[in-house]
């Protein structure tokens, strides 16, 4: 058995007989500003959120202070390196890269939280409710999003492409079709795990409607779970937009987004305009890791599983945490 | 578990069914016509009849629905617009090429991503684990164009050690083996994504089971550690990789989707991609089909798989 390796965040005399069992309760307070705090205390989660701001900052408010043409073909500077007056060089129409990098992100930040709220809203209504009525009416529920799940969704994704001419709005109503399912099947587990806890037959038993047990149980105790599928359907729907653009079924120009520019730079990787890739590329990946930390780093939290301190100490407490808590 | 297997394959045989209506429904999802988007805005009112006629598009909805079924059944996927081939020829040409790039892959990735699963879960939350947890993950969050890319501009460009991309004229399985370093880069690309899955898995069900009394037990006999790890905690984290194996199964092929259009491997992906452009979409649907029959298949075979080894879950379902 592998000793702590440091010493925990709040000092306890662990190693004293009279020690509590799992160390000492050193935190108080609703869950909500519990899981806030836990939040706040991962590295994980706020290095990621504090991309995720920065790169906001740098798509939405970037563009007022860093004025560039984003319009009209220039010929006479195009493919120019990196330099004074274009800090990372322009494209073979003559285009501000660092200029393009804003406008592109506009787009991909927008799809990406349109997709991870509308995903959320739809998944956590169709799961609870499914979760809920049981019976028959869930199964055939669950059966289609069985069938949903069972073709890739990329795939099905590149066909619904194929079909329309895409907006990004289009896209975002095409993601959010795709994507829902996965959350629905994670929320109704929720739901099921939930409907036998105590607190929901003591409601029951005092005459609570489904409904109000839906609206006052059900999905306030699964929006944990929620956020974090929401913050995963957010880098997906961003990493799903620029494989799109990268094999060029994406929406048509002018519209513009970070896998658009990929391409574009791919295409003139050979020539040597490498400004053109390795900006995209960086922002690219940087934002979808940073989601993916959050969300992952949310994932901890909502699991119960706090900071790497209370990891440690959590391994020594030999009653199961999860679960009733005894009043 | 008779019991269990009646009711699983119950659940597949209704998700089938489901992916079949499905593929109708996007068949006719098209706005406008089909004929309209295959033969473009100028065709002639006559041709979109002949077109309409030729492929049974002047049907009523329930009839096609019903044609296209038994077609399914006589194993006939439809015939592409573009290439005027049988679509189901066109897959059973594809399928084995895939069935290699995939089953390469994902060894590849099982090879690699259990053993690191393993030794991450025995150094836990020290700095050769954080690394790996970084690095894959990492690696698992970067698109995987990108990957192929760098990849591409690393090895093909700058050291002209793999060719970019298979030759046009690779037709055969065995095409696929004699231009083998065509094939070192998209299998490496494929197996990158599900390391990452894999080794994190292994490493939190192998954390569970180090965690386990018998592991205990053994280790106050005084077995060496690394007979500890091998004997029983890898064969313990070893059985719900089969589950995983079979849940990814949609990942690994829509990641097919884009190294093969990158690298030109002539497989499905190519094929979905190439339709996909030219709106061919017996091709597509047909394709989705497959591919969503294989999923099933996969999948209920991995529930069955795991039942059979592990007898907790056959007593638990039945």
């Amino acid at each position: 058995m592998p000793a702590p390796e440091t010493a925990p965040a709040h000092p306890s005399p662990a190693g004293s007989p009279l020690a509590p069992e799992g160390g000492e309760v050193t935190e108080s307070g609703t869950g909500t500003q519990l899981s806030l705090r836990a939040f706040v205390q991962s590295k994980r989660a706020m290095t990621g959120t504090a991309i995720v701001v920065l790169l906001a900052l740098f798509c939405f408010v970037g563009p007022l202070l860093y004025h560039t043409n984003q319009v009209a073909v220039n010929l006479g500077i195009e493919n120019s390196p990196p330099g004074p007056g274009h800090p990372l060089g322009t494209d073979p129409y003559g285009i501000d890269v660092l200029g393009r990098l804003m406008t592109g992100g506009q787009s991909s930040l927008e799809l990406g939280f349109a997709v991870g709220i509308a995903t959320t809203v739809i998944g956590l209504l169709y799961g609870a409710v499914s979760g809920m009525v049981g019976g028959i009416v869930d199964a055939f529920l669950m059966r289609i999003i069985d069938t949903v799940l069972a073709v890739p969704t990329f795939i099905l994704l590149i066909i619904v492409a194929s079909m329309f001419s895409l907006s990004l709005s289009v896209i975002i109503l095409i993601l959010t079709a795709l994507s829902w399912p996965y959350t629905a099947r994670l929320i109704r587990g929720q739901v099921l795990a939930l409907r036998s806890r105590e607190f929901v037959q003591a409601a029951r038993t005092m005459g609570a409607t489904g409904r109000w047990v839906l609206a006052r149980h059900m999905i306030p105790n699964t929006l944990g779970v929620s956020v974090v599928t929401a913050t995963f359907a957010i880098a997906d729907s961003i990493y799903a937009l620029s494989a799109l653009s990268f094999l060029g079924i994406g929406p048509p120009p002018p519209f513009t987004d970070w896998g658009t520019m990929l391409t574009g730079g791919v295409n003139n990787l050979f020539n040597g305009y490498w400004w053109q890739v390795y900006s995209p590329l960086v922002v690219l990946v940087l934002v979808v890791v940073a989601f993916r930390q959050v969300g992952d780093a949310l994932n901890d939290i909502v699991s119960g599983q706090r900071t790497d301190a209370a990891r440690r100490r959590r391994r020594f407490r030999l009653l199961p945490l999860s679960g009733p808590r005894p009043e | 578990m008779t019991w269990y297997l009646i009711r699983r394959a119950g659940q597949s045989i209704a998700v089938l069914i489901g992916v079949m209506i499905l593929t109708f429904l996007l068949l006719h999802l098209e706005p406008g016509s089909v004929a309209r988007s295959v033969l473009g805005l100028k065709a002639t009112p006559a041709r979109v009849a002949i077109f309409d006629s030729l492929y049974g598009l002047n049907k009523p909805l329930y009839q096609q629905f019903d044609i296209y079924i038994k077609q399914i059944f006589q194993g006939n996927l439809g015939v592409s617009y573009q290439l005027q081939q049988p679509v189901s020829s066109l897959i059973a040409q594809r399928l084995p090429r895939d069935a290699i790039l995939l089953g390469l892959s994902t060894l590849l990735a099982l090879v690699i991503g259990v053993p690191t699963g393993i030794y991450q879960a025995a150094r836990h939350n020290r700095l050769a684990d954080d690394l790996l947890a970084g690095t894959w993950f990492t690696l698992y969050s970067a698109p995987d164009f990108m990957e192929a890319l760098l990849l591409i501009a690393l090895l093909c460009v700058q050291f002209h050690v793999f060719p970019p991309a298979f030759p046009g004229s690779v037709n055969s399985v065995g095409g696929l083996f004699a231009d083998w370093p065509a094939l070192v880069l998209p299998v490496t690309v494929l197996s990158v994504n599900s390391v990452a899955g894999f080794s994190q898995y292994v490493r939190s069900t192998a954390l569970q089971t180090l965690a386990e009394d018998y592991i205990r037990v053994v280790r106050a006999k005084g077995l060496p550690e690394r007979l500890v790890l091998t004997r029983h905690v890898l064969r313990n984290s070893l059985l719900p990789v089969i589950t995983i194996l079979g849940l990814s199964l949609p990942d690994i092929v829509a990641g097919a989707v884009i190294a093969e259009s990158v690298f030109n491997f002539p497989g499905m992906g190519l094929l979905f991609w190439q339709s996909a452009l030219a709106h061919d979409f017996p091709v597509m649907l047909g394709g989705t089909l497959v591919i969503g029959a294989a999923t099933v298949l996969g999948n209920l075979a991995a529930d069955v798989a795991y039942g059979v080894l592990d007898p907790r879950i056959r007593y638990a379902g039945a």
